[in-house]
């Protein structure tokens, strides 16, 4: 299988103090990473891809060690998230071999991720925005932690090109009051509740 | 003064290849941008200068921040450049306040130096508008190899009542300069322009 062909990163951390409500003791922080990829299957149709998921492996393992230092740590994150922009020259597919090796690669970095990580996908041009969806780590259902981050840059996917993403954040939503599961309320075994 | 920050977001863009070839190093920009309240929102105001000393707080702030998230020491900086984007209550002015009074001085000691003009740029705009900030040699406005700029935006910024600041800063000019002029060797950096 071909070798990663990286042609840029791009990181994005926010630091949230409010949303018009009492300003957070400690800011919540939501950061993510985009690696921009050749798309070693572009242009055609091929029937076996699967082996790319694992020469996605040490990069997703990167991308997630990045999102940790930037967020001050393993012990941290609350939740997560993946996606892919897939440019116009793929299918979405393609994007489909970033579930395994991109969400493995941000559960290896956290001791209690039993939950599955929510992920969105899409085939489209240069300058596409992706809102990748955001759940809490351990468990599915904790309504605090619903959340999703918007992200891409204005020169990629090219169209020979995928972008591949990954989030995490350090809390629920700044000023979260809709009820549901507390992350304080979970039993953290099924990855659900 | 009271600013009021809503959200700070900064971001790095690493350019590892372009058209082909391997840039290596890679080329890094990074922008912070801060969302804060517009205390003049909806109202004419004369008298600007608590705006001024909110680019002054920000200009320090934000290119700390940018300086630390390139993981360099502020010598090494290449490149600057600032820019806002107005709520739609505010004025351009606004804008014009934050940005070219004070916030200069405590920018160039975040990046060292800056003998240069801070490139910048300001409009009005809405939640998710792209800001583009001009990027430009912090120390010899003619280095050719560092004209360019990096975009920035936010999906919930800036609101009505808001001001959006950005600053940018680099280690390094565009990925494959080939358009001649000044170079950053060949700069002298001591009257900003060569």
């Amino acid at each position: 299988m071909p070798d990663i062909i990286l042609r840029k990163l791009v990181t994005s951390v926010e630091e949230i103090y409010h949303e018009g409500g009492p300003v957070a003791d400690t800011p919540i922080k939501r950061a993510s990473i985009l690696a921009i990829i050749e798309n070693p299957f572009a242009g055609r149709y091929e029937e076996d891809i699967q082996g790319f998921m694992e020469d996605l492996k040490p990069l997703g393992l990167d991308m997630s060690k990045r999102l940790v230092q930037m967020l001050g740590g393993a012990d941290q994150i609350q939740g997560y998230g993946k996606g892919a922009i897939i440019g116009e020259a793929g299918e979405l597919e393609h994007g489909a071999l970033w579930h395994a090796p991109g969400g493995y690669a941000m559960r290896d970095q956290l001791a209690n991720s039993n939950a599955i990580v929510p992920s969105t996908k899409k085939v489209a041009g240069v300058g596409a925005r992706l809102d990748v969806p955001i759940t809490h780590v351990n468990a599915s259902y904790v309504r605090s932690h619903f959340d999703a981050m918007e992200v891409g840059i204005n020169d990629a996917p090219r169209a020979n090109e995928m972008a591949l993403v990954l989030v995490m954040s350090t809390g629920p939503r700044v000023h979260s009051r809709s009820g549901g599961l507390e992350a304080s309320q979970i039993k953290g075994e099924d990855g659900l509740r | 003064m009271s600013m009021k920050i809503r959200k700070i977001a900064v971001n790095i863009e690493e350019t590892h290849r372009e058209i082909g070839r391997e840039i290596s190093p890679a080329t890094r920009k990074a922008v912070a941008v801060a969302v804060i309240e517009n205390p003049y929102a909806g109202v004419y105001q004369e008298d600007l200068s608590e705006l001024m000393e909110m680019g002054a707080e920000l200009g320090g702030l934000l290119g700390d921040k940018c300086v630390e998230a390139l993981g360099i020491s502020p010598s090494d900086a290449e490149s600057y450049g600032k820019s806002v984007m107005v709520g739609e209550n505010g004025e351009l002015e606004h804008a014009a306040a934050i940005l070219h009074p004070k916030l200069g001085a405590p920018l160039r000691k975040a990046v060292e130096k800056g003998a240069a003009l801070v490139a910048s740029s300001k409009k009005m705009g809405s939640p998710g508008q792209v800001l583009d900030v001009p990027l430009g040699h912090k120390d010899a406005a003619y280095v050719r190899s560092h004209f360019d700029g990096i975009e920035v935006r936010l999906n919930d910024a800036p609101r009505a009542n808001e001001l959006m600041v950005a600053v940018a800063v680099t280690d390094s000019g565009r990925p494959l300069p080939r358009v001649g002029g000044l170079t950053h060797e060949d700069a002298k950096g001591e009257d900003g322009l060569r």
